[in-house]
């Protein structure tokens, strides 16, 4: 598959290098955007602001994905939740460093930024103390 | 707008059908489908396809060409729509539109899919895929199965339902399939089979997912003037039809435990038919996982919110019940060719509105001759909601 273009979202792939999750702002109507946009759905506002999100999150939904697809096949079976955190924006990503048994609808997660050992840029939700 | 009738549905078998190509399987479903009509191939004016996997999971790139020349029907108007698994819904509301509109008088709605020609896991990146790739797949991997299990969990810690809840939504729609000879899973399963089933995304196991399916589905319609000089003797008329769309990003949506699209979708329809939910005499939902089925009860109407699972348990949703729910075996046990599913429904309410479900084990009773078709692409991305009445 050829490159994903992401040019207009730079500052958020450069974030996650330096520990930072960011989301836009719309400069006209305020509205907050994750993932980020860089053009406004709401108000067709174009070239948005970009925002550091804050990195608690309650998680309102999970699963454990044990049957996986063909580019997924070398990694172990994953938890995958959505979390919203409190600027009102919901992130969906793993979530890592939890038994399953542990993992509940309502619980509190941290957000972080993460560089994989392969150099990929993500994110993913991990326990409170492990800030 | 004109009035729009269905007059001939024809329907191919459901399973694993690499005996066949294409075009060899939709040509089992519009044979019969111009025979219940009365019509030759050259009749048919427009013909709306529905299928997603052309070029992916089966070798044609232009699927409705090949089909129609396979079916003798070059030379009508051809399109191909894609509405992930409410694509065959897309095809019938194209085909619909070209005769209300006045464009043709007699039109085609096909669904042809063909999902065995890969292996699983090649199926399940293809399909994991149909949400926002590049926000929720390429990084987590998330599979279809994957995103309605977030959707089961949030709708347990919710309302309490449980995962033996979940079986009996497998359970109902087994045992209509194993009535039903074009269905892909004709074994009756029991709760602790689906319980005991591997899990595929927690809380969601094997029998709780649809199976994946070859098969073809095949829908005339014609304008009112057609049914008349054709002396059609039980045409099933397009009552009204609803549509609505959900955000790609799963992290957008409100909550997890109803689709929008699929309330919106059936509300309009309910508006566009002058009928309420009460009037409904047959319904066929969307139940690719057994949580969708839960979902769409409350989602279209047919009970409040949170109330889908004790609707299941008094056993409401069956033949004898106050709305019989997917007696054909729904998508879960009759199969989801997923480009096909949405005109495979409308076989089924025109089949069982005329009163002639093939086994009478599986007709309903009729009241007020009114059914409905709830059909969901993606996860609530897109979803069309179609009310026949005869």
């Amino acid at each position: 598959m050829q490159e994903i273009p992401i040019s207009r979202t730079l500052k958020f792939w450069e974030g996650l290098k330096e520990g930072r999750v960011y989301a836009t702002r719309c400069t006209n109507c305020g509205k907050l955007y994750f993932p980020p946009n860089a053009d406004c759905p709401a108000c067709l506002t174009t070239g948005l602001e970009w925002v550091e999100l804050s990195r608690e999150a309650e998680i309102e939904t999970f699963t454990h994905v044990v049957v996986r697809p063909t580019t997924f096949q070398q990694n172990k079976p994953y938890t995958v939740a959505i979390g919203k955190l409190k600027e009102g924006v919901k992130v969906l990503t793993w979530l890592t460093g939890f038994k399953l048994s542990e993992i509940k609808v309502g619980m509190k997660v941290n957000l972080a930024a993460k560089v994989t050992p392969e150099g990929s840029l993500t994110y993913e939700f991990t326990p409170l103390t492990a800030k | 707008m004109k009035k729009v009738a269905v007059i001939g549905v024809g329907n191919s078998r459901f399973g694993v059908r690499t005996d066949v190509t294409i075009s060899e399987l939709a040509f089992e479903a519009v044979k019969p489908s111009l025979e219940d009509a009365g019509l030759a191939a050259s009749d048919i004016q427009f013909v709306a396809l529905g299928s997603v996997g052309a070029g992916a999971w089966y070798e044609e790139l232009l699927p409705a060409v090949v089909i129609s020349e396979y079916c003798g029907m070059t030379r009508a108007g051809l399109v191909r729509c894609e509405a992930a698994c409410a694509s065959g819904s897309a095809a019938f509301f194209t085909a619909y539109s070209a005769i209300a509109s006045g464009q043709a008088e007699i039109a085609m709605a096909l669904g042809a899919e063909k999902m065995r020609e890969i292996d699983n896991a090649t199926s399940m990146e293809w399909i994991g895929r149909a949400g926002y790739y590049l926000w929720e797949f390429h990084n987590f991997g998330i599979t279809f199965p994957a995103y309605y299990a977030l959707y089961a969990r949030a709708h347990m810690a919710k309302f309490g339902t449980t995962e033996e809840d979940l079986a009996l939504v497998a359970v109902k729609n087994h045992k209509y399939a194993a009535m039903n000879p074009i269905a892909q899973l004709r074994n009756r399963i029991t709760v602790d089979d689906v319980l005991s089933s591997m899990v595929i995304a927690s809380p969601l196991k094997l029998y709780d997912c649809c199976p994946l399916t070859d098969g073809s589905s095949s829908v005339i319609l014609a304008s009112e003037d057609k049914v008349k000089e054709l002396k059609i003797e039980t045409p099933i008329w397009v009552a009204g039809i609803g549509y609505s769309s959900g955000t790609a990003n799963l992290s957008r949506r409100p909550d997890f435990v109803g689709l929008e699209a699929s309330a919106l979708a059936s509300q309009r329809a309910y508006k566009a038919a002058g009928i309420t939910s009460n009037q409904l005499d047959v319904a066929e939902v969307h139940d690719c996982f057994t949580i969708a089925e839960i979902m769409a009860y409350e989602d279209i109407g047919l009970c409040k919110k949170g109330e889908g699972v004790k609707l299941l348990r008094d056993g409401q949703t069956e033949i004898g019940g106050k709305i019989p729910v997917n007696v054909d075996g729904g998508l879960k046990a009759k199969g989801h060719p997923i480009g096909t599913t949405g005109c495979s429904m409308i076989y089924e309410l025109t089949k069982q509105l005329r009163g002639e479900a093939v086994e009478k084990t599986r007709q309903v009773p009729l009241k007020n001759y009114i059914g409905l078709a709830h059909n969901v692409g993606g996860t609530g991305h897109y979803c069309y909601v179609t009310i026949l009445k005869r």
